[in-house]
């Protein structure tokens, strides 16, 4: 009765879970392994999943202070040459006087990429940095970098 | 519906309403028994200014110790609550104390204290310094600590605003009554003493 009675109270015990570390809110599958040829373009999609309840500032967020979501790749066989992100939600919140552009649930960042000319044939991993910042209805938990890799083969 | 059946829905909803009454008032002052209160962790940080912030040279006040940060929207909700308080009970020995765990630092707070006018001190926080305070990994997260440098109540996430003011409130008052227990005592004392010579 006494939750049920209390709101402030509930969000902030279901959203808190005291001090304890939420870990990654967000978490990805491997993306499928690519196959290319050197010169040739070719795309590969990174499967994101976010926890229930929270929401992430899209790439392109509704304020300057909000932390965009940012895929980079490191130097290797593949350059990236451009993101495909989803469609953004515009959701409202508690905290925010106006909608801001979000993603939440699964979704997934499609990277178009370009083969090395002189890329040598074989198998290689490129790897790179997703950074983000996730947010619920009542609290923020401070931006994280995941590592993702790709399996790449080059072939002739 | 019988009756005896709507009389007894009533009872229920009664006495939900008053579970619910008494449980809103007590949600509002959420002060942990003095027996139950720790010691704050001390830290020495750097204002905007460049001074020193050490947390321990705020014992004999009540201090609302906020960890926030500029991307943070609902850490940004409380800052003019906490400017009002700042304001309205700075001179009953009150202070609100910013702790900012934005990564770049100064670069990013100093704008915003200044686009938001916070009118209380802020420093910026370190890993080391959250960790003191249990591991912070969520923002807003806040802590009221008593005239004796004890922690006596936290908030993790948004909370209401008449929360946090309740709680300050009954501390500055529990600190006048203790203040007024020590003093009363002791004039009496000194009102008896001479009869009894």
């Amino acid at each position: 009765m006494f939750l049920a009675c209390s709101p402030a109270l509930f969000a902030q015990l279901a959203a808190s879970g005291g001090f304890q570390s939420q870990g990654n809110v967000l978490n990805y599958l491997p993306p499928k392994k690519v196959t290319a040829k050197p010169g040739a373009a070719v795309d590969s999609g990174l499967p994101l999943t976010l926890r229930s309840g929270y929401h992430l500032n899209s790439n392109m967020p509704s304020d300057d202070y909000l932390i965009p979501l940012r895929l980079t790749w490191n130097p290797g066989p593949l350059e990236a040459t451009g993101f495909a992100f989803p469609k953004a939600q515009m959701e409202k919140y508690s905290f925010s006087e106006k909608p801001l552009s979000v993603f939440s649930g699964d979704f997934e960042i499609v990277t178009h990429f370009k083969t090395a000319p002189n890329a040598p044939a074989g198998p290689a991993t490129l790897t790179g940095k997703l950074r983000y910042q996730a947010c619920n209805n009542t609290m923020c938990l401070p931006p994280k970098t995941l590592d993702v890799s790709l399996q790449v083969e080059i072939v002739k | 519906m019988s009756r005896y059946s709507r009389a007894a829905a009533a009872a229920v909803l009664a006495l939900l309403l008053v579970g619910c009454s008494k449980s809103a008032k007590e949600a509002q002052a959420n002060i942990k028994p003095e027996s139950n209160r720790k010691k704050a962790p001390n830290f020495s940080l750097k204002d905007a200014n460049g001074a020193t912030v050490n947390l321990a040279d705020y014992k004999g006040k009540v201090v609302l110790v906020n960890f926030w940060a500029t991307w943070c929207g609902p850490c940004e909700v409380e800052i003019p609550w906490f400017v009002e308080f700042e304001q309205n009970y700075k001179n009953r020995d009150f202070a609100v104390l910013g702790v900012s765990m934005d990564d770049d630092g100064w670069k990013s707070v100093r704008p915003y204290i200044a686009s938001h006018k916070i009118n209380y001190r802020i420093v910026v926080g370190s890993e080391v310094v959250a960790q003191q305070f249990g591991d912070i990994d969520s923002l807003p997260t806040s802590f009221i600590i008593d005239r004796d440098g004890r922690i006596a109540a936290n908030h993790v996430g948004l909370v209401d605003k008449r929360d946090y003011q309740n709680e300050i409130l009954k501390l500055l008052d529990d600190s006048k009554r203790a203040s007024l227990d020590r003093i009363v005592p002791g004039v009496l004392a000194g009102l008896i003493r001479p009869v009894g010579r």
